[in-house]
């Protein structure tokens, strides 16, 4: 096991690796971070001069060199709009979206599984008939429409929760339940279909003849065999919403989150945020996928890297 | 011999699948009872309704099929109805347990052995972690396991296929347990490996008392080792005997074909005699007699049900033809009409 760790975790500093170049590339080599943070009528004094300031005139081997020793030190120059180190604005918001996704994603994670569970039963019940029913519409509805929806319903009409905005918990509900929404719908899908195929298996028979319980029976043989998918869903859906769904809820409800603070940056073309914020955000998903191959391999022994 | 108090019987058992195509008649009045220290062998090709068997007694049988009619009674108490469930879920596991076809598939993957293991005599017997730890250990190393404490941490994937078969009937023992129910249980092993199996079971049934349904399509498996025979055809026990009179003087027309379709060491043979056809479908099966379509002495009275009716050599069989020639003073019963 701590063999199978280290290599994972080695395997994943490559892909960081990888990012930090791919970001490298694409902001210094294809675009021109110059006419993009400058106003249209700067002067061509004014240009080089501010590439010169950022480190734009010097070869692009020493500007790597010096990207890559910024980046260990967590240095991704100042964000122009908030003049201030563009990790720090990272680092108030990210546990703002931290927060809406542990929320968000935690529901649908704690509601899927028995809802499956219940639906994979009795396959062709009603139970089932219906869970696949409002499985399929939670699975059509784009969520900046829900959160839309929702505001209108529970903020406008019924003025039980809050519009927009953070502060309380009740503003948390709804940006929540519109982020949980959509994973929520999928899981529960994949638990119910995954849950019919285990309880099928020829080891559910022998655990039954056994004598033991329906809850040992579902909770302990079917349950941790469904997991793997699960766990391979669910970190998929954590990952989709990391890298772009936070963006559309959090600009809906006006939440503080990172998601948010990278349309305002792209809007403003604030260079170094958005950059911070991409690294971050790459990083985070490498470690979820890391943090994901070792669950798998406490479940499964069988899994190897190779 | 005489017939102590039968420990399962089972009465004029009917089991259903309800499928899209229609009503699969899995069993049809399959009746059988079992005592203590008893083996019962029951054989019969695929889909003739052993396994069906096996797991109406185990209360395996799911939708879309369902126990129809006919009673289970285990030490006399009946195992069908809200309160005969109940009975079933305390001693199945405990009372009657069961060894799986294919060891590779029965045992969970994810679960290390120990903890499969450990599970069984938690539940039944109510031991502790450690205790019930202490005891898989000890069945490991009854079934044949070399270093049984190491093995309890290991997953089924690290082990043979005879070794799980092995942990499979420690398993089915954990709780000492009155009858074994032993589905094909050598069926997906190497042939070395079954020797040493079924060795094991007869072991067991010698040490533990056991009663054992031997369930197979083996003849040669169910000849070393069982007392009484049951044969079954499309969903029916078609003859049932003691061993040895079936072997020697069987009296069922399929029986027989089974016994000439089996290699033998003693007769050398050119070509495996085989039985003509195939078995009856269970979804519209056809009248009378199932194996009257196939059947080389059949004649117009087999389009009516045989009866289970004593035959020569002791046992019974559902055959007008060999119920004629048990009773030649019934022999009007072939010319009648």
């Amino acid at each position: 096991m701590g063999s199978f760790i280290l290599r994972r975790l080695w395997q994943g500093l490559l892909v960081v690796l990888g990012v930090t170049l791919t970001v490298f590339v694409v902001t210094r080599v294809f675009g021109d971070p110059v006419s993009l943070m400058l106003p249209l009528t700067a002067t061509a004094e004014q240009r080089a001069a501010f590439a010169h300031e950022i480190g734009l005139d010097r070869p692009l081997l020493v500007q790597f060199l010096g990207f890559m020793r910024d980046l260990v030190a967590l240095d991704f120059g100042n964000s122009l709009w908030q003049r201030r180190p563009a990790i720090e604005v990272v680092f108030e918001r990210l546990p703002n979206t931290l927060l809406l996704i542990v929320a968000g994603l935690g529901f649908a994670i704690l509601a899927s599984i028995p809802l499956g569970i219940i639906a994979a039963l009795r396959p062709g019940g009603i139970v089932d008939r219906l869970t696949v029913s409002l499985g399929l519409i939670g699975l059509s509805m784009p969520q900046f429409w829900v959160g839309l929806l929702f505001i209108v319903i529970f903020a406008v009409q019924l003025k039980l929760l809050p519009t927009s905005g953070m502060g309380t918990p009740a503003h948390l509900i709804l940006p929540a339940l519109t982020l949980g929404l959509t994973p929520l719908a999928r899981l529960t899908l994949l638990v119910r279909s995954s849950m019919i195929d285990e309880l099928n298996q020829q080891y559910i028979k022998a655990a039954r003849a056994k004598g033991l319980g329906l809850s040992r029976i579902l909770g302990v043989h079917a349950l941790r065999n469904v997991l793997i998918s699960f766990l391979t869903l669910t970190g998929w859906e954590l990952i989709s919403i990391l890298a772009g769904y936070t963006v559309v809820v959090e600009t809906v409800f006006a939440w503080p989150g990172l998601g948010l603070t990278a349309m305002q940056a792209i809007q403003r073309g604030d260079l170094f945020l958005m950059q911070a914020i991409v690294f971050s955000i790459a990083f985070l998903i490498v470690l979820i996928n890391i943090a994901l191959d070792i669950a798998f391999k406490m479940i499964d022994p069988r899994i190897n890297l190779n | 011999m005489s017939t102590p108090e039968p420990l399962l019987e089972v009465e004029q058992l009917r089991v259903e699948f309800e499928t899209r195509a229609g009503i699969v008649h899995a069993l049809n009045d399959v009746s059988f009872s079992i005592a203590k220290g008893e083996t019962l062998g029951i054989v019969g090709e695929s889909g003739s309704g052993k396994s069906v068997t096996a797991q109406a007694v185990m209360g395996l049988v799911d939708l879309p099929g369902r126990i129809c009619g006919g009673d289970m009674r285990w030490r006399g108490r009946s195992l069908l109805g809200r309160e005969g469930q109940r009975y079933g879920r305390s001693i199945r596991g405990k009372e009657v347990a069961m060894v799986f076809q294919d060891p590779m598939t029965s045992l969970n993957p994810l679960l290390t052995i120990g903890t499969q293991l450990c599970e069984v005599t938690e539940r039944h017997l109510g031991l502790t972690r450690a205790q019930a730890r202490g005891r898989a250990e000890e069945l490991l190393a009854a079934v044949g396991i070399s270093a049984p404490a190491r093995r309890l941490g290991q997953h089924p994937h690290e082990l043979s296929g005879g070794m799980r078969q092995r942990v499979m009937i420690a398993m089915a023992i954990a709780c000492e347990p009155k009858l074994l129910i032993a589905d094909e249980p050598t069926t997906a092993l190497d042939v070395t490996i079954q020797a040493q199996i079924l060795e094991l079971i007869a072991e067991l049934q010698q040490k533990l008392g056991l009663a054992v349904i031997l369930i197979t399509h083996d003849l040669g498996v169910v000849a070393g080792l069982c007392h009484r025979v049951a044969v079954m055809y499309a969903g029916r026990i078609v003859e049932s005997a003691d061993a040895d009179a079936l072997f020697t003087h069987p009296a069922h027309p399929y029986t027989q074909g089974l016994l000439r379709s089996t290699p033998s060491l003693d007769v050398v043979e050119e070509r495996l005699a085989s039985i003509e056809g195939t078995p009856p479908s269970l979804l519209d099966p056809p009248p009378g007699c199932p194996f009257r379509p196939r059947c080389p002495v059949a004649f117009h009275r087999c389009l009516e049900m045989p009866p289970m009716a004593p035959v020569i050599a002791g046992g019974e069989a559902a055959c007008w033809w060999a119920m004629e020639r048990a009773l030649p003073e019934n022999a009007f019963l072939g010319t009648a009409d």
